[in-house]
């Protein structure tokens, strides 16, 4: 497929500044150029003060999210040409304040989690009889989040709450009930009842649409919901647990 | 632990309502949520505006009448059909989100979404057809 040039309207800020503004920028794409590849040619060619955050390229660090013509996506994966748009608006993430350009934030998004006390990333129980390679103590085994935040940027809840828990706490927490590995599961439910936990979601479902990792926060809220019901119904009536 | 800080956005003030509406493009759940909010809005509105006009009962028999004759104007009536599509998807988005709360239809809400707003069209067709036929 031959090249076609793209115009990309790049979201721009820097602090002290007083209102954000779009820069246009105009970037020839073939079949395999994705958002951050073009942003990389914009920083490299245009305009170096283009601030963004990458890392792996394949979908795996959650480093890149984005808003790509107003939907959430890792820029990584998204080739330009098939979003079938002449130009493509390209903002940060919402519900995360903006650091500079396309750069959030993500102390509020890992403070929730910390807030927990309960790590995203576990030892693993099954890995630890493993050979490990020598320098290497032992291996980990990784939840299926990416900590990309794409979720609490899709969520319409986090733009109108700002206690509110969010889709990627929730979810962990839901991972903690489900799989405890020490922890205790009760105290992952009660982490999340109360009107800004599991109760505040509004069933909008934007974060299982946006999370590109599978891991289906809406899902998993409405787990905790029920699980909470069948608690609060089993206390009501005595036969709980 | 310490509670986490929700940070200032300088960039971009918050702006609840515009969260609110937020829909992106051909994704179903936030043009559901803000139809929800806006018509849980449109319904508290006209409970108010329903008490309003009972009121005219107080003022005797003629100021019934004028509303009477009011409440039959084709624009009058379209009203009506406006607050029955209020009723029916509020009501029937209602129950989505209470079933897939309770866990049921959790992986099938799309699908729930879409059989319950078949059958608020059908009611909504009826009542409209009964609206400017009786």
């Amino acid at each position: 497929m031959p090249e076609k040039d793209i115009q990309f309207k790049v979201f721009r800020y820097k602090q002290g500044q007083d209102a954000p503004v779009y820069d246009t920028f105009t970037v020839p794409c073939d079949e395999d150029t994705t958002v951050l590849v073009a942003l990389q040619a914009i920083r490299r060619d245009d305009d170096p003060s283009l601030t963004l955050r990458h890392s792996c390229h394949h979908a795996s660090c959650g480093t890149c999210g984005l808003r790509i013509n107003g939907q959430e996506e890792l820029g990584c994966v998204v080739r330009v040409l098939e979003l079938g748009t002449d130009t493509v608006v390209v903002e940060p993430m919402s519900n995360l304040p903006v650091i500079s350009d396309l750069v959030v934030s993500m102390v509020p998004f890992y403070g929730v989690l910390n807030e927990v006390e309960r790590p995203y990333i576990r030892q693993s129980e099954f890995m630890q009889q493993a050979d490990t390679p020598k320098g290497i103590e032992m291996y980990t085994r990784y939840e299926n989040c990416l900590e990309c935040g794409l979720c609490v940027s899709a969520c319409p809840i986090m733009g109108s709450d700002e206690a509110y828990q969010g889709p990627a706490a929730l979810a962990a927490a839901w991972r903690v009930f489900e799989e405890p590995r020490g922890n205790d599961p009760e105290a992952a439910l009660d982490w999340t009842d109360h009107a800004h936990g599991c109760w505040r979601c509004h069933v909008a479902y934007e974060c299982t649409e946006a999370c590109p990792s599978d891991v289906q926060p809406a899902e998993k809220i409405m787990s905790l919901r029920r699980e909470l019901t069948k608690r609060k119904l089993g206390r009501l009536f005595s036969f709980g647990r | 632990m310490e509670k986490a800080k929700r940070l200032d956005d300088k960039a971009r003030p918050k702006r609840p309502l515009q969260a609110w509406f937020d829909v992106r493009q051909d994704r179903l759940g936030t043009w559901a949520f803000a139809l929800n909010r806006l018509t849980g809005i449109g319904l508290t509105v006209y409970l108010f505006l329903h008490l309003g006009v009972l009121s005219l009962l107080a003022q005797g028999p003629e100021a019934w009448d004028d509303f009477l004759e009011l409440a039959h104007h084709p624009l009058y009536l379209m009203l009506d059909v406006i607050l029955i599509f209020g009723i029916l998807f509020h009501g029937l988005n209602g129950i989505r989100v209470a079933l897939v709360g309770m866990g049921i239809g959790v992986r099938s809400q799309r699908t729930l979404f879409w059989v319950l707003m078949g059958i608020g069209l059908v009611l909504l067709v009826v009542s409209a057809w009964l609206v400017f036929t009786i």
